[in-house]
């Protein structure tokens, strides 16, 4: 059993009246990859945000309870928000590539970082690239335009992007639901490898998906986390009968 | 297909309106290019006038500084050097657009990235406020705040193309600003969130992800702001002194194309020199409004395939 890396505590989020999660309780273990699974509109992604405040930037978005990380709360009015999303990096589901070159894009959250030197961002460029396992197809042209190249690659970027900060934890909003069946296996395989250095939280559609990266998964619906547990278990031997009709396709 | 095209009867309302809707729309189109074209035509073949018929140098057209159409000089050429009104024109042009770039970028990112609330709220009735105030208003206003005010600080009549510029920064403003504000609405929010996400600051993102993705719209703003200044004719004639001379400082009396256009169309007999050259100065900026246009277009293309 690794240790626990971020804890959730009764935590509600609100947008303007309605209220979108309920009392939520997580631990999110450490060099682990942890599924959020469950239908449309449950919360996933709403939740996977709260965990590096990106919900601070959607309006009438309020939040009561306690996300910790290393047993810090996050929320805390002390807490700076850019040091937090430096230790908690995040990929979303669409490929969001600046439309800069595949260098600059890389050496983005480095450079706001402060560091300025050239040879020091060149090296950080190239283990980014590598740790997502596009550097081969990427290193003869480094100042093309991101956007000119394939989804899939893209997507790769965007991993390497956020990977260049050195976060501690790595969350991934449905990364491969805009992607191809081949990008997908790529990433798929790249996350069982990036576990090994990350603590790595993925909101993901696709239950097959979930089974086959996920140590840990969580099921939601409607606001609430359902269950969570270890992967095998969920999907082998579910408590609620909620979870068993979900992951056996009978609903959402 | 034969089969198909046989079934289908040839005439039926449907097909009526369709071939009405085409034509009305087609015609309405045609109208459009003819006006332009014939605009076109009589403009240019006016100002040509000066050059074919009344023997005048293109040479002491565009670099003549001195301007008194009907007299000539000793050796017999017309005095009708146009290098005073092209050089204002230009100068206020360039001047109040580069004060107006940092402020309408500014209000724009405030009214996009900093508070879109107040931005909505005061800045953009302000804006639309200021878009529908008639030229002759500003004009007004120039003469009788913008020029004693420069008489004050630099001394001098106060006219000139100080109080030119300045005048015409106000009247571009809400262009360039509203223009920019749309620029910078239509840089993705996922640009931003990507920013926000490996712990940018706001401003880092505003400066480094969306007025780098917003540079072709934020140029296109600019030299629209640029050819609506070049063309601002009333009330730059009034407040820049109309003196159709070289100026030699920004606040002696001065003239642009435009307002010497204005001044003068109204005081010449058609078909002499005098109203000829006129028409020459109207080619000028007609050309020049062509060159705005065909340099925001090439603006545009190079940032699509920026994406």
């Amino acid at each position: 059993m690794n240790q626990t890396k971020m804890t959730i505590r009764d935590l509600n989020l609100w947008y303007g009246d309605f209220q979108a999660l309920h009392g939520m309780d997580l631990e999110i273990p450490e060099n682990e990859v942890t599924a959020f699974i469950g239908p449309s509109g449950c919360g996933k992604s709403t939740f996977i945000k709260t965990l590096n405040r990106m919900n601070d930037l959607v309006q009438g978005c309020r939040i009561e309870g306690n996300v910790q990380l290393d047993g810090e709360n996050i929320y805390s009015h002390r807490y700076d928000v850019n040091n937090l999303r430096k230790r908690v990096g995040m990929v979303f589901q669409q490929p969001n590539p600046f439309p800069k070159s595949i260098y600059d894009n890389i050496a983005y959250g480095p450079r706001t970082h402060g560091i300025r030197d050239k040879q020091q961002l060149d090296q950080i460029v190239e283990e980014s690239l590598k740790k997502a396992a596009i550097w081969d197809e990427v290193k003869d042209h480094l100042d093309r335009n991101a956007l000119s190249i394939s989804g899939g690659q893209q997507q790769r970027i965007c991993i390497a992007r956020a990977l260049a900060i050195q976060p501690e934890v790595l969350l991934m909003d449905e990364p491969t639901s805009a992607l191809d069946p081949i990008s997908t296996a790529k990433i798929e395989e790249l996350v069982t490898q990036l576990k090994e250095d990350y603590t790595i939280v993925m909101v993901t559609h696709n239950m097959q998906q979930a089974s086959r990266v996920s140590d840990k998964t969580a099921f939601f619906l409607n606001g609430y986390i359902v269950e969570h547990g270890d992967t095998r278990k969920i999907f082998t031997n579910p408590e609620h009968e909620q979870t068993e009709n979900y992951i056996s396709g009978r609903f959402g | 297909m034969e089969q198909i095209k046989d079934t289908q009867p040839t005439r039926s309302t449907k097909r009526n309106q369709e071939r009405f809707g085409k034509t009305i729309s087609l015609i309405a189109t045609l109208l459009i290019v003819l006006v332009v074209l014939s605009i076109l035509f009589f403009v240019l073949s006016r100002g040509l006038r000066t050059f074919t018929q009344h023997d005048v140098s293109v040479l002491d057209f565009f670099a003549g500084t001195e301007w008194r159409p009907g007299e000539t000089d000793d050796a017999g050429n017309a005095l009708v050097g146009a290098l005073p009104m092209i050089v204002g024109s230009f100068v206020v042009t360039l001047l109040s657009a580069l004060l107006a770039t940092p402020v309408s970028i500014g209000a724009a990112v405030f009214m996009t990235e900093v508070s879109p609330k107040a931005g909505k709220k005061i800045l953009q009735p302000a804006i639309e406020l200021l878009v529908g105030i008639p030229s002759v208003v500003y004009g007004f206003i120039g003469l009788t705040v913008v020029v004693p005010f420069v008489r004050q600080l630099v001394g001098g009549t106060g006219f000139g193309m100080l109080a030119g510029t300045l005048v015409l920064f106000v009247m571009i403003l809400p262009t360039t600003t509203s223009m920019a504000v749309d620029a910078l609405n239509a840089v993705p929010r996922h640009y931003r969130e990507a920013s926000f996400a490996m712990g940018g600051t706001r401003w880092q993102t505003i400066y480094r992800v969306v007025l780098r993705a917003a540079m072709p719209g934020l140029l296109t703003a600019i030299v629209f702001g640029m050819a609506r200044a070049f063309g601002e004719a009333l009330a730059v004639q009034m407040v820049i002194g109309n003196a159709p001379v070289l100026p030699d400082s920004f606040t002696t009396p001065a003239s642009t194309l435009t307002s010497i256009l204005t001044m003068n169309m109204g005081n010449t007999v058609f078909g002499t020199l005098e109203n000829d050259v006129l028409w020459s100065l109207a080619s000028i900026l007609l050309v020049m409004s062509l060159v705005f246009n065909i340099v925001t277009r090439w603006i545009g293309k190079k940032g699509a395939i920026k994406g």
